[in-house]
């Protein structure tokens, strides 16, 4: 048994992402072709250059079909992947894992959800056919169960508590108002974030991640062949994916304080990667902000802080833009909103935009020389999720 | 209650009730009160208003209890005379039956029938005493019958309607001394012999009326200030009520006003109900609601849902394969570790454990702990906000599960919870019934 990785065998050569938005004017296919002419267009490539694709959509198509005939794509492999809220990185990790393996040379991730032409609140899953003995709860009232037991068992006041996940709104609000592509631009401060009214246990509406529409693409080659089509190429260190058996939901001894698939996520990308610490080896990561307490219990998960630690951190600051360790720096799913099969690939854009040291200045993080970046996705519910984490760099090793 | 506001409580279905669940609780809390197991033949289910037309709620009953596969299961719908009828029935036979009598009244805002109607479900176990001792004896019963237009329902309308209160009178006065006389010489018993008189039915005038025509000025046994006239399950429930707090030995008579007259003649048992959840108790530990929920519960108010997709109907064939989980609430433990799984399920998540080595648990009577809980203001409901919690069970298991019959702001941590069946939504007719947890009566 080994995860050996792909550690500096896969690059990123261009990545491209739409606006996150109420797209009310633009088709799930509108999306997508956006999304990756700007992606092809970074390296003047045109689609039939690319030898494979993988397109990632949780609910806005089914099958390779939904990026081929939108793309007119002739005898191309596409497959369509699906993993909850990290299907536009698992579509990165195929396409990446396909490439290493010599079976193409360049390859094509491409996010895209088409959410808003539901017509309801927030996400919702396709009904399956089922016996109907399925819990039925929102997402934001699973996650709202981290507050009370984080409070319980690190000994923080619950109001205390409540105001230290919205001082991560505020940061993530920050980061997007500067953020043209962010779906929310405006800041929120964390005092108005708690006095608004709750919709899941304490959490409010702006402890939730934003809905909407977008899409992302990425191509990847071989890492010896990154620099034929770009100066600072993105080098994959690390892919990584834990898909929970959902024993937090029957095992008593779970308690709501940490996500585990998303802390081996993390260690066997850190081994992959080679990092020993995370906290001073990274530049910057983007992390899964569904909900408020998420980020929270991420930051200890990824060991970005320590146990029972990272609440202090949050109010310290160690996670803002000009922070030690600046967290989801283009705004997060908290102002992006979140398409499923998207954001996963919007975040390695920031990445990209971060290490190469192209994001605009308002939103640059500080020039510490490191050259490694973090994604992290998680999909599901406490007790029952998937989790992918990648690392990447701008140098090889 | 809008319009004549009469005296006392009543007894409201909830919004994820419905006669079949209340049903299933009722006999449930039977099974619980006997101290040997009883193993019916089947069981009887009545109501006026039965979830499903067509299709038999007995069923539903019979899989939530985990009845044996050979037990029969039968409704006995329509009038409210189907849950006296019944019982008459199965007193007459000589088999083991359970019966389930339920019902929801649908009296129209401000209407008398909403004001003076409760919801109620009663279960009673009929057997012989090779069963074990008897709460009561059967001594026998008379009928007296004659047509006449008292209430009434179209079939394809939800509220009843009733004719002028002092007719139905005249045709219940002229039937009682018939009746009457002929279960006395039945049982070779006379007036004096008889301790209890118990009368049911929805027509209070006569009601009163007939107390004092067999010489009962305050009736000992009457439910109408605490639960309300519970339509089918009326006679069973203050029968069920009159033995909870009989002597050994007392004579009852249940007379029962519901399209003619019924009397039955009891003689109370040895054997006392041994859950705690008698009727008495139940009355002590009740909730109370708003009437505008009451409307809302009763279909009689439509409330805005949260803007989220309304459930689909259930599977078939999904329901059928998983309903010993869905229905009965049986769980899987694995062998070697003991880890409880729900739902069921062939492989552990403790890797000690080989695959296919679980055996079913019942988790039906078990109780357990909230560890923790939310209250989700954004999810589809038919009542929101839905209060839910992670629960763990007394000697193992835990499952996240809707915590029912509260209100938000007083659910605690370390909550005593138990299971309860209920009806989670209903989608293209078709009712989705599975557990959640209610807090344990005190």
């Amino acid at each position: 048994m080994a995860s050996n990785g792909i550690k500096d065998k896969v690059a990123i050569i261009s990545i491209g992402c739409t606006p996150f938005r109420e797209h009310w004017d633009k088709s799930r296919d509108d999306l997508v072709i956006d999304a990756t002419k700007q992606t092809l267009e970074g390296v003047q490539l045109a689609s039939e250059d690319i030898d494979a694709y993988w397109i990632g959509t949780a609910q806005s198509g089914m099958s390779g079909l939904t990026l081929s005939m939108p793309l007119k794509l002739e005898g191309k492999p596409v497959t369509r992947v699906e993993n909850f809220c990290a299907t536009g990185s698992e579509a990165l990790r195929q396409a990446c894992y396909a490439v290493a393996s010599g079976a193409y040379d360049t390859a094509m991730a491409v996010g895209v959800e088409k959410v808003k032409d539901s017509g309801y609140q927030g996400l919702n899953a396709f009904p399956m056919p089922t016996a109907g003995t399925n819990r039925t709860l929102t997402a934001a009232a699973m996650y709202s169960l981290v507050l009370p037991a984080y409070a319980k068992k690190f000994g923080v006041d619950e109001d205390e508590l409540r105001m230290v996940v919205a001082k991560i709104a505020e940061k993530n609000h920050f980061n997007g108002a500067k953020n043209p592509l962010a779906q929310f631009r405006r800041e929120m401060s964390a005092e108005a974030i708690c006095d608004m009214a709750a919709v899941a246990g304490k959490l409010s509406v702006f402890d939730c991640a934003g809905v909407a529409d977008g899409a992302a693409a990425a191509i990847v080659v071989s890492a010896e062949k990154a620099y034929e089509y770009t100066d600072k190429p993105m080098f994959i260190k690390a892919l990584s994916l834990v898909s929970g058996n959902g024993s937090g939901l029957i095992d008593p001894e779970y308690d709501y304080t940490t996500f585990p698939e998303c802390a081996a996520a993390a260690e066997d990308a850190y081994l992959q990667a080679g990092i020993t610490n995370p906290r001073e080896e990274l530049a910057l990561a983007e992390v899964h902000d569904c909900f408020t307490p998420t980020e929270l219990i991420l930051m200890e998960d990824l060991k970005f802080s320590e146990r029972g630690e990272g609440w202090k951190d949050v109010l310290n600051g160690n996670f803002a833009l000009d922070g030690p360790l600046p967290v989801n720096t283009d705004g997060g799913l908290k102002s992006f909103g979140h398409p499923v099969g998207a954001s996963g690939i919007r975040m390695h854009y920031e990445c990209w935009l971060q290490l190469r040291n192209e994001a605009p200045k308002e939103r640059s993080i500080p020039q510490t020389g490191r050259n490694l970046g973090l994604v992290h996705n998680l999909g599901g519910y406490p007790g029952e999720m998937v989790s992918f984490v990648s690392i990447l760099g701008t140098e090889i090793d | 209650m809008g319009g004549l506001t009469p005296s006392g409580v009543r007894a409201v279905c909830s919004h994820d009730e419905d006669t079949a669940t209340m049903g299933v609780e009722a006999a449930r809390i039977t099974f619980s009160s006997l101290s040997g197991s009883v193993n019916p033949s089947a069981v009887w289910f009545s109501s006026s208003n039965p979830p499903y037309m067509d299709k038999t709620n007995a069923n539903v009953i019979h899989a939530a209890l985990q009845l044996d596969t050979n037990a029969a299961a039968y409704d006995f719908g329509g009038a409210e005379k189907s849950g006296i009828g019944a019982l008459k029935a199965a007193l007459d036979s000589s088999k083991t039956l359970l019966l389930v009598q339920s019902d929801i009244r649908t009296g129209l805002p401000s209407s008398e029938d909403e004001g003076h109607g409760g919801d109620a479900a009663s279960a009673l176990l009929i057997g012989g005493e090779d069963e074990g001792d008897l709460i009561a004896r059967y001594l026998g019963g008379s009928s007296a019958n004659e047509e006449f237009i008292g209430r009434w329902r179209d079939p394809h309308e939800r509220h009843s309607k009733s004719w002028e209160e002092r007719f139905v009178v005249t045709k219940y006065l002229q039937l009682i001394d018939s009746a009457w006389q002929e279960v006395l010489s039945l049982t070779e018993l006379s007036s004096g012999d008889i301790s209890t008189v118990v009368i049911s039915g929805s027509n209070n005038r006569a009601k009163n009326q007939i107390s004092k025509i067999l010489g009962v000025e305050k009736p000992r046994i009457d439910l109408f200030e605490d639960v309300g006239i519970a339509g089918t399950a009326d006679a069973t429930l203050l029968l069920t009520h009159a033995l909870e707090t009989s002597e050994p030995g007392e004579i009852i008579a249940l007379v029962v006003l519901s399209d003619g007259i019924e009397v039955l003649l009891f003689e109370a048992g040895n054997q006392k109900n041994q859950s705690k959840d008698t009727i008495s108790s139940q009355i002590n530990s009740r909730n109370e609601i708003t009437y505008q929920r009451f409307l809302q519960w009763k279909g009689n108010l439509e409330v805005q849902p949260p803007n989220r997709p309304a459930p689909s109907r259930i599977s078939a064939s999904a329901a059928a394969r998983e309903s010993e989980w869905k229905h009965g609430f049986i769980a899987s433990k694995a062998e070697k570790s003991g880890m409880i799984h729900m739902p069921p399920s062939r492989v552990s998540t403790n890797p000690e454990d080989q695959i296919d080595t679980m055996d079913p648990i019942s988790m039906a009577n078990t109780s357990g702990h909230v560890v923790t809980y939310t209250v989700d203001r954004l999810v589809y409901s038919e009542s929101p906000p839905v209060v839910f919690a992670v629960v763990d069970f007394v000697g193992g298991g835990r499952i996240p599960i809707e915590l029912t019959d509260i209100e938000a702001e007083d659910v605690s941590i370390g909550m005593e919870v138990i299971p309860t069946f209920r009806k989670v939504f209903t989608a293209d007719g078709i009712h989705n019934y599975f557990w959640k947890v209610r807090p344990a009566r005190q």
